[in-house]
């Protein structure tokens, strides 16, 4: 039994009013040093058997089909 | 200990101490406890009467009150099941049956503003389901501290959120509501949401298991941790801060004791949408024998409510119930309040295609247990027998007769009138004083909130929000429908309870009566402070009389409702606030009446009596923070003919458009009438400007004339006795007032408009 | 199509019933779309928006039949989350993300008819303007640029929101179209646009006479 994380995140040119509004609030409570916030989703994925290589490949293989929507996401897949 | 604790070691140890003071129990309440059983309870077993003895689930301090609320001969008639079932049940003609309640879910919505609304959404669903109706719209009346104040700013776009998320993912058009501010809500939100629901005459479920050998199905969401003493602890104890930063509860002695700190119930409204589906299939295809669903103490109050409204008993295993948290004991298992649950009976016959149904629509069915002969409720677990109760013990609940004393400031504040208050004098302060009062938090637009929930779903909206009443369509060849309507006022009450409470029932009923429907039965969400203190005991007496005596005065009975106690922070009580929710039929809904003027040169007319009223008002609130005097005089006679004369009328097609007056008078009715019609209007007033123009007086409308129908209706409101003061006519880009004020359309609907967006973003 | 979670089945059923059609319930999880001449696909929440919204409707078994009847010219609508999945189920392209205020908002919106030869919007003069209800919380279109310009250069932006889209959708585009044209999308809801009785306005009973006349036409 394994995990394998996966990070989810609007690609760069999407908008993220979400990021923004988190931003804003940051700011506001006195965090004048964050300069950007984008918002994202982490998935933990459990798997029978090892992390290796064929394991990550399966679950990037999940990941472009099921977990995070291409047209305007991008991932990355890591054992947790 | 806990989950070892069967009946056996129960007897075999009777000395064990038991927590039963952090559970909600009085010292007396658990000797009584002791005494049913003749021997101490078993922990589940005392978990199970902690919750179904809270205030919240009892009723225990306010049930000798609402005894008064049992309809008369004439009020009973259209009643198919009364208080005491789930929801009041109507019938409302052409074989339909119609079911609606309101409900309060307050302390969970201080807590956790999104879920806590969202959950109470819910679980009023759930109520009406549990009827056998197709749930069809919700409403909501929410209450909050002032509105340009810090906490506001967190718990009303949560609130809002929470009711847009829920009730939008179920499906349910939200047709109406209130939105209302005041100083005392700040540590007490009032979130009260009401649901209705539709069926046929023959497909109204009871909640009863009866015939021995029938199986108890649990069936829906997974249990889990949440909510876990959320009713003993949360509904029936007043907030107070502690040290430690968390909510401790007030066993009733003044000690402020660490109860277990409840999980927020999640809401989870896809699941609720396929048990709504699900559900109806089960009841269309004949599978249930009973119905109950899970709310406040969820298996605790489903077991024993069921068990007690059927003729025997009933065995469950508790070790069947499928867990989301498999460690669970026993007693929490009995006391969560897990969302999205029902429990079923279900003949043994009918099991596999019940189980079927639930499979297809991906909802988790699981039988418990059977409904036995011995007029026990049993739950054994790990092979012991960990609960053994006679089940109307625990569903009745005690009885208290609280001691009641008139608060004691309430003659001075009822001698502190706002006659000597400073008043706009000529045209300039008058028109000051309709801005600001149209500008104000409570009479300001409140689209910032209702944009945010569908009102479109189902299709058969016909009235919405800023409507006087919701109204929907029934049935599309006939067009019969239904209206809605919820109103209170909580200054109004704390001023005089009695009168304050028939104001707010006048105001829904009037509300109904504006769309063009006829009202016919009353649900009541009575939202107090705390129970141990004499003047709240006063203050719920003096209303739940009031609406008794209102209701009968009407000719409509109370189907049902809710009270929520201990909405209090420390010392301080919220108003009195009844909130009343009146339902009307109505026999063709494309002939319904809205609030906007809908076309120029058509007559204005004020209908209805107007005295110097000014207590509670909210020209004294907004422009002097005044609150003394005496509310306005309610007048049950005048609002039974002036709701016939506008049923009547529309039915003969002599209105244009029909608004009631209610906070804010005449000024903020005629404004309200201009900016939902998009054209202004030209009237003179009868007599001192400030009384025609900001008086409270109740029993009163504004209404425009179909043109050329004007002595038709003339001669309508004479033989129907009913006060009418021709004033002007619509038509023109401003509302002018003659020789006194002229405001522009544009100017109007900026002050209007602006407020909540400014507050709130 | 119900998928779990779907809301204005029903009144897609009657929007078609309203125009003269026979309305067929489809059910998510059978593969087999009884022989229509046409699919809309309704608004709701599909699996509650899980993951995304129709992210998880666009596996379900009767995607498998609807995806190459689409392909095949079958006139396929797809309102609101009907959109989504669509999107999702690339028959359409462009995503539609959380709405610019990051509220649900329901609003009676102006819409203009940009494109007259899809099968759903052929009843309508060119540039037609409808007053429909939008609601939803993610109704922002959203697409790379090239995918932009190739929808407006190639006329496939079928409703375009009259004035500023209050969702912040890209370019203001309120619905798109495939190539071949039979494949609508768009967030406005024309179904509760049928009867000015319960709605807006009666402008959206368009879409459901204008597919009559394809079944009328074209064999398939």
């Amino acid at each position: 039994m394994a995990r394998v994380i996966v990070d989810v995140m609007l690609k760069p040119e999407i908008h993220d009013p979400q990021g923004e509004a988190v931003l804003g609030a940051s700011r506001r409570l006195g965090f004048g040093g964050v300069t950007g916030v984008r918002q994202g989703k982490r998935f933990e994925v459990e798997i029978d058997g090892p992390a290796d290589a064929a394991a990550l490949a399966a679950i990037e293989e999940l990941a472009r089909e099921l977990l995070a929507n291409p047209v305007i996401e991008e991932f990355t897949v890591s054992s947790g | 200990m806990s989950d070892k604790d069967t009946v056996e070691v129960a007897v075999a140890s009777p000395e064990q101490p038991q927590p039963f003071a952090e559970l909600g129990l009085t010292a007396a309440e658990y000797a009584k406890i002791r005494d049913i059983l003749g021997r101490r309870p078993t922990a589940a077993e005392l978990a199970l009467y902690s919750v179904m003895w809270s205030e919240h689930c009892s009723y225990k301090s306010s049930k000798v009150h609402l005894k008064r609320l049992a309809p008369n001969e004439e009020q009973a008639r259209q009643l198919l099941a009364g208080i005491g079932a789930n929801a009041g049940v109507v019938d409302i003609g052409q074989g339909y049956a119609v079911t609606f309640k309101i409900e309060s879910h307050n302390h969970p919505s201080f807590v956790e503003p999104h879920q806590g609304a969202a959950t109470g959404v819910g679980g009023i669903v759930r109520d009406i389901l549990a009827m056998g109706a197709r749930p069809v719209a919700v409403m909501d009346a929410l209450r909050f501290g002032p509105a340009d104040a810090h906490d506001t700013a967190r718990v009303l776009p949560g609130v809002v959120s929470g009711i847009s998320f829920y009730g939008n993912c179920l499906g349910l058009p939200n047709i109406g509501g209130e939105l209302a501010f005041d100083p005392c809500y700040a540590g007490n939100p009032l979130v009260n949401a009401l649901c209705v629901g539709v069926m046929r005459h023959e497909d109204l479920k009871a909640a009863v298991a009866t015939g021995p050998g029938n199986k108890v199905v649990l069936f829906g969401s997974r249990t889990g941790p949440d909510g876990v003493g959320g009713a003993s602890v949360l509904a029936s104890a007043t907030f107070v801060g502690d040290e430690r930063g968390g909510r401790a509860g007030d066993d009733g002695d003044g000690k402020a004791t660490a109860s277990k700190r409840p999980s927020v119930q999640v809401g989870d409204p896809f699941m609720e949408k396929l048990l709504v589906e699900c559900c109806l299939e089960l009841y269309a295809a004949g599978l249930i024998e009973g119905i109950q669903d899970l709310g406040a103490a969820g298996i605790a109050c489903a077991t024993t409510e069921l068990a007690a409204g059927g003729e025997g008993g009933m065995r469950v295993t508790l070790d069947d119930v499928p867990l989301r948290d498999p460690s669970l004991t026993p007693a929490e298992i009995l006391m969560s309040e897990s969302q999205e649950r029902m429990m079923a009976v279900v003949t043994p016959a009918n099991v596999a295609e019940f189980l079927r149904v639930c499979a297809k629509w991906d909802v988790e069915a699981t039988v418990i247990g059977e409904v036995t002969g011995d007029g026990t409720l049993t739950m054994t677990w790990r092979g012991g027998t960990v609960v053994s109760i006679p089940p109307q013990t625990a569903a009745d609940g005690p009885v208290y007769q609280r001691p009641m004393a008139r608060p004691g400031d309430l003659d001075s504040l009822q001698a502190a009138a706002p006659d000597g208050l400073d008043r706009p004098k000529d045209g300039p302060a008058l028109r000051a004083t309709l801005l600001a009062l149209l500008g104000s938090a409570d009479e300001a637009d409140k689209s910032w909130v209702t944009a945010q929930y569908d009102r479109y779903v189902r299709g058969n909206t016909v009235l919405a929000m800023p409507e006087d009443g919701g109204l929907l369509r029934v049935d599309e060849q006939t067009q019969l429908g239904i209206a809605l309507a919820t109103d209170g006022n909580g200054r109004y009450c704390r001023l005089d309870p009695y009168h304050g409470t028939q104001l707010a029932l006048s105001e829904a009923y009037r509300n109904v009566a504006m769309t063009g429907a006829t009202p016919v039965a009353v649900t009541n969400c009575l939202n107090f402070g705390s129970p141990e203190d004499p003047q709240v005991m006063w203050q719920l007496a003096e209303a739940v009389r009031g609406l008794a005596d209102g209701c009968a005065a009407l000719g409509i009975p109370v189907t049902g409702g809710n009270v929520s106690l201990y909405n209090q922070t420390g010392d301080s009580a919220i108003h009195p606030t009844p909130v009343i929710g009146v339902l009307g039929v109505h026999d063709d809904v494309s002939g319904r009446l809205a609030a906007g003027f809908t076309t120029d040169a058509a007559q204005v007319v004020l209908l209805g009596a107007t005295r110097e009223e000014f207590g509670g008002s909210a020209w004294a609130h907004v422009v002097h923070q005044h609150l003394g005097g005496r509310p306005p005089a309610p007048d049950l006679h005048a609002e039974r003919t002036l709701a016939t004369l506008i049923t009547t009328a529309a039915s003969e097609g002599l209105l244009a458009s029909a608004h009631d007056l209610s906070t804010g008078g005449l000024a903020i009715a005629l404004a309200e009438s201009c900016l939902r019609g998009a054209r202004g209007a030209r009237v003179t007033l009868p007599g001192d400007p400030f009384k025609a123009l900001f008086s409270e007086s109740a029993a009163r409308a504004v209404i425009s004339v179909t043109p050329g129908r004007e002595d038709d209706f003339a001669a309508l409101c004479a033989s129907h006795g009913v006060p009418a003061a021709p004033l002007g006519e619509t038509g023109g880009d401003t509302l002018t007032v003659e020789a006194t004020f002229e405001v522009p359309l544009d100017e109007l609907r900026e002050a209007w408009e602006s407020t909540l967006p400014a507050l709130f973003g | 199509m119900t998928f779990p979670g779907s809301l204005d089945d029903t009144d897609a059923a009657r929007a078609a019933r309203y125009a003269g059609a026979e309305p067929v319930p489809l059910w998510h999880a059978d593969r087999d779309l009884r022989g229509v001449d046409a699919v809309i696909l309704p608004g709701g929440f599909s699996y509650g928006d899980y993951l995304r919204c129709g992210a998880i409707a666009r596996f379900s078994p009767v995607m498998a039949e609807l995806v190459p009847a689409a392909r095949s010219g079958l006139p396929v609508l797809g309102i609101c989350n009907g959109f989504q999945i669509l999107c999702e189920a690339h028959l359409l392209p462009g995503a539609l993300t959380r709405n610019a205020g990051l509220r649900f908002i329901t609003r009676d919106v102006r819409l203009t008819v940009a494109n007259t030869d899809t099968a759903w919007t052929s009843g309508y003069a060119p540039g037609q303007q409808l007053l429909v209800p939008l609601k939803s919380g993610e109704g922002a279109y959203a697409a790379a640029q090239e995918t932009l310009d190739e929808l407006d250069g190639t006329g496939r932006v079928v409703v375009r929101y009259a004035s500023d889209a209050p969702n912040g959708s890209a370019r203001d585009i309120a619905g798109v179209c495939n190539e071949a044209g039979n494949v609508v999308g768009l967030m406005p809801h024309p179904e509760h646009a049928i009867d000015p009785l319960t709605g807006p306005s009666g402008d959206g009973l368009g879409f459901f006479t204008s597919v009559l006349r394809a079944f009328a036409g074209a064999g398939r």
